[in-house]
């Protein structure tokens, strides 16, 4: 790992970006030993409009608190997708929701693309937990956090009578980017 | 594990609360403003379990009116707002530096003017902090930077407000206010907890503004010390006077027990500081930003330093002029347009002052920085 | 009836009242105008408070800003003069950090009702427990005469030079639907009355309103060809007030254009200071 891996979750108001941002952070900084920086930026409304959550990584103390080049972002929809994917850095990651975002930007970062939401919805009859399922993804993916962390700071996040759900979110993340790297191997 | 700290991924506001609670605050008074809400919204649920009172007031004024109210009745008190709401509060700072009523007021601070940027940062409420309540006087106000910092230097303000009998003021932005890293309680005892120092001499004997202090003890009502308070110039008996002597002499003690102490109030970071040709001054979530572009132009073997203040007043003018006097340049990056690096200018003879400033709600980045420090390398 | 009880009754009404046992020493005199009626009301209250039984160090005296609100100075409390419109709000805070506390607030028409409105509607809503004196004399004196929220419409003042076109407050109808749980009215004339309202007011659990009619010569009176201090006190405080006990008895024509007298509302009210060491306890599982 170099001195900082720069994740972005990027939706609407609404989709849960920031707690994404949140169970990332604490899965790399209480539960991997790592620093982690979890930093937002919102509008005034708490439902709709573009909404972000950044998450620094590092071995060592982290100065800069916002993304500069992105290793990995995260887009649930069009518009996030559009405003935000600037950042990613040659050789990163854009992992999109591919109901929601057709027209993907060019670029010489690697995309997977899935149907999160849909999936969501389908295997588990509920759409909120669209962002957990793309933290497993995302940790299967880059790698940046352990397995058990991730496991771990997302049940210290959730109320009991929700973790079984969200358990089993996680697992579909973890196995469906299992699926898209061999696939893309 | 026995005797391991647990980290706690925490937001700078709740971090700001935690570190109240530990400096011994035990009295909050608040209005709702955006983005310092979160102070309230903890110690609304943290204070009752210590035997804390918060009540969230009317407005902005009756939030400082009340703090200093509570301060007065004995218990170490606090506030949080930001931008409007820092302007509304002013009046009551001033009380507060006037009848040396020891308060903490934290700004979170957004864009302005006017209700401006809710949800951005901003660092240009500084030079308010030090001018924005009417009349002369000295302020004191922290910028921490870091998490784990806004914890350390919130206890360090009700330190120093408890020591100098003097409002102070936690500056920090939205960037820090809002965002979370991990940070460790310290243990009980592990940092200074400074208490007001209380009246040892009998009633009938004892003056709140006593002139023989350089900071007189301070009663809490209803202990039998029976004075008088007033934002109105006061004798030494802490009654009003229309004497010339002796409203000069009152003014001029708020001065100099600031003045006089400067050197303990003080609190800065050096980074690369002993060699640095080209010295960054900066504070708040923007030092983070010049640390990392300091530390960048290391690697490509620039030799720039920076001076981060964590004490923003008393300006730290001594440590400033220290490192200038090594320096070709000081390059000063602020979020406002151009308030810091004034206060710069007016103390650095020699070297070249550069400002970087940024009202777009966006952090000044660290490539901003390096730009200028390669121009000067 | 004995002679021996005779003499102690006597003794009693004869033995004048030491208002020294509350006044601070070298602080008078005081700087109210000749004619002004605040001096009037400190020493009903000082009789009141007297009364009440309550100990010096425990009573927290806050003011704002005004003529009236130089009245901590002069009294051997726990004194605070605070800000314009303020005093309730530091109020709160003694209040709220110090229960135990007894906390009177002098405050005036101009300093309670129009800078300070916000602060003294919310004060009355919470409940919170404290005594608030609003000394109304219907001008801004200490300013030089202006007028107020409860300068009567028509009146002249220094800034309503052609009569003033605005409506007043009535203070206890405005404290009342606050929330205040005491609310009463009295005058600098009545002076005994007003010392049995101001003892009852500080007795009360809860925030209790008290308006206090009084007038100001110099500068409300002059201004409307008042010809003196006394006429403007029969005028204003005597016949222009009823008191609320024979209001009923009266024909309607000689209780109309007047104000009320005595305790004009009292309901029972959870207090908040209370509130909020149930709202501890029930956090520690009490």
């Amino acid at each position: 790992m170099g001195d900082r891996y720069e994740l972005r979750f990027s939706g609407s108001g609404g989709q849960g970006m920031i707690l994404a941002g949140i169970v990332m952070a604490e899965a790399a900084a209480i539960y991997d030993d790592k620093i982690a920086v979890q930093s937002q930026s919102y509008g005034p409304e708490s439902r709709g409009g573009a909404s972000k959550a950044e998450v620094i990584i590092s071995d060592q103390p982290i100065d800069y608190p916002k993304a500069t080049e992105i290793d990995c972002m995260l887009a649930l929809t069009q518009e996030a997708c559009t405003k935000y994917h600037s950042d990613i850095k040659e050789g990163g990651i854009l992992l999109v929701d591919s109901d929601e975002v057709k027209d993907v930007p060019e670029g010489r970062f690697r995309v997977f693309s899935y149907p999160i939401i849909e999936t969501a919805r389908e295997e588990l009859g509920k759409t909120i937990v669209a962002n957990i399922i793309s933290l497993g993804m995302i940790a299967e993916l880059t790698g940046i956090v352990s397995r058990s962390a991730m496991e771990k700071a997302v049940m210290a996040r959730v109320p009991k009578a929700f973790q079984e759900l969200n358990r089993k979110a996680l697992e579909i993340g973890f196995e469906k980017a299992r699926e898209l790297k061999a696939a893309s191997s | 594990m026995a005797g391991e700290k647990k980290k706690r991924l925490m937001q700078g506001n709740e971090a700001c609360a935690e570190g109240a609670l530990y400096a011994g605050c035990r009295f909050y008074a608040g209005y709702p403003i955006t983005p310092s809400t979160e102070v309230a919204e903890v110690l609304s649920a943290r204070l009752p379990t210590v035997g804390g009172k918060f009540i969230q007031m009317e407005d902005e004024i009756a939030s400082i009116s009340a703090t200093i109210g509570g301060s007065l009745a004995g218990l170490k008190s606090m506030t949080a707002t930001s931008g409007p709401g820092f302007s509304l509060k002013q009046e009551g700072i001033g009380f507060a530096c006037m009848a040396e009523v020891p308060c903490v007021i934290v700004n979170v601070m957004r864009g302005g003017p006017s209700t401006g940027y809710p949800t951005g940062p901003s660092q240009s409420d500084v030079m308010q902090a030090k001018w924005g309540t009417h009349g002369d006087h000295p302020v004191i106000a922290v910028t921490p930077a870091y998490v784990q910092e806004i914890f350390s230097e919130t206890v360090r303000a009700f330190n120093l407000a408890e020591k100098y009998r003097t409002p102070v003021m936690v500056l920090y932005d939205e960037i820090v206010g809002h965002m979370r890293e991990a940070i460790t309680i310290p243990e009980a005892g592990e940092l200074e907890v400074v208490d007001r120092a209380k009246p040892e001499c009998p009633p009938e004997e004892y003056l709140p503004y006593d002139q023989r202090y350089e900071i007189p003890p301070l009663a809490p009502f209803g202990e039998g010390y029976r004075f008088h308070v007033t934002g109105l110039n006061h004798k030494d008996d802490g009654f009003p006077t229309n004497d010339p002597g002796m409203i000069e002499e009152g003014n001029k003690r708020l001065l100099r027990k600031i003045e006089n102490n400067k050197e303990d109030i003080w609190c800065n970071e050096d980074y690369y500081l002993d060699d640095a040709e080209v010295l960054v001054f900066s504070f708040g979530s923007t030092a983070r930003s010049a640390r990392f572009a300091v530390r960048k132009a290391r690697e490509k073997g620039i030799k720039a330093g920076l001076l981060r203040a964590l004490t923003l007043w008393p300006f730290p003018d001594k440590a400033l002029k220290d490192a200038a006097s090594r320096a070709r340049a000081v390059i000063v990056p602020e979020m406002n347009l151009g308030q810091i690096v004034e206060e710069v200018q007016r103390h650095v003879a020699g070297p070249a002052v550069e400002g970087i400033h940024r009202v777009d709600g966006e952090p000044i980045t660290p490539a901003q920085i390096i730009e200028v420090i390669e121009r000067y390398a | 009836m004995s002679a021996g009880a005779a003499t102690a009754k006597k003794q009693k009404i004869s033995v004048p009242f030491d208002y020294s046992k509350y006044l601070r020493a070298g602080k008078l005199p005081h700087i109210w105008c000749p004619g002004c009626g605040h001096g009037i009301v400190l020493k009903s209250l000082l009789r009141a408070i007297d009364k009440s039984g309550l100990e010096k160090d425990q009573i927290c005296m806050v003011s704002g800003i005004g003529c009236s609100s130089r009245t901590p100075g002069y009294v051997d409390f726990n004194t605070l003069h605070t800000l314009h419109g303020r005093a309730v709000s530091y109020a709160t805070g003694v209040k709220l950090a110090k229960p135990e506390l007894k906390v009177i607030v002098v405050t005036g028409d101009g300093d309670a009702l129009a800078i300070g409105g916000n602060h003294f509607i919310h004060t009355c809503r919470r409940n919170i427990d404290m005594t608030i004196l609003v000394y109304s004399n219907a001008i801004y004196g200490m300013t030089g005469g202006q007028f107020s929220p409860t300068t009567p419409q028509g009146s002249m003042s220094t800034t309503s030079r052609y009569g003033n076109i605005e409506p007043s407050f009535d203070c206890c109808e405005l404290a009342k639907a606050s929330g205040a749980s005491f609310v009463a009215r009295g005058t600098a004339y009545h002076t005994q009355e007003l010392e049995r309202i101001l003892l009852r007011s500080i007795q009360h659990k809860g925030t209790s309103v008290v308006e206090i009619i009084d007038s100001c010569p110099v500068y409300y009176g002059r201004q409307n060809k008042f010809k003196s201090a006394s006429q403007m006190m029969e005028m204003i405080e005597k016949d222009g007030t009823v008191s609320v006990k024979q209001a009923d008895r009266l024909p309607p024509e000689k209780v109309e254009g007047k104000l009320l007298r005595g305790i004009l509302h009292e309901a029972e009210r959870p207090e908040y200071c209370e509130e909020y060491q149930r709202l501890i306890d029930k956090v520690h599982g009490k």
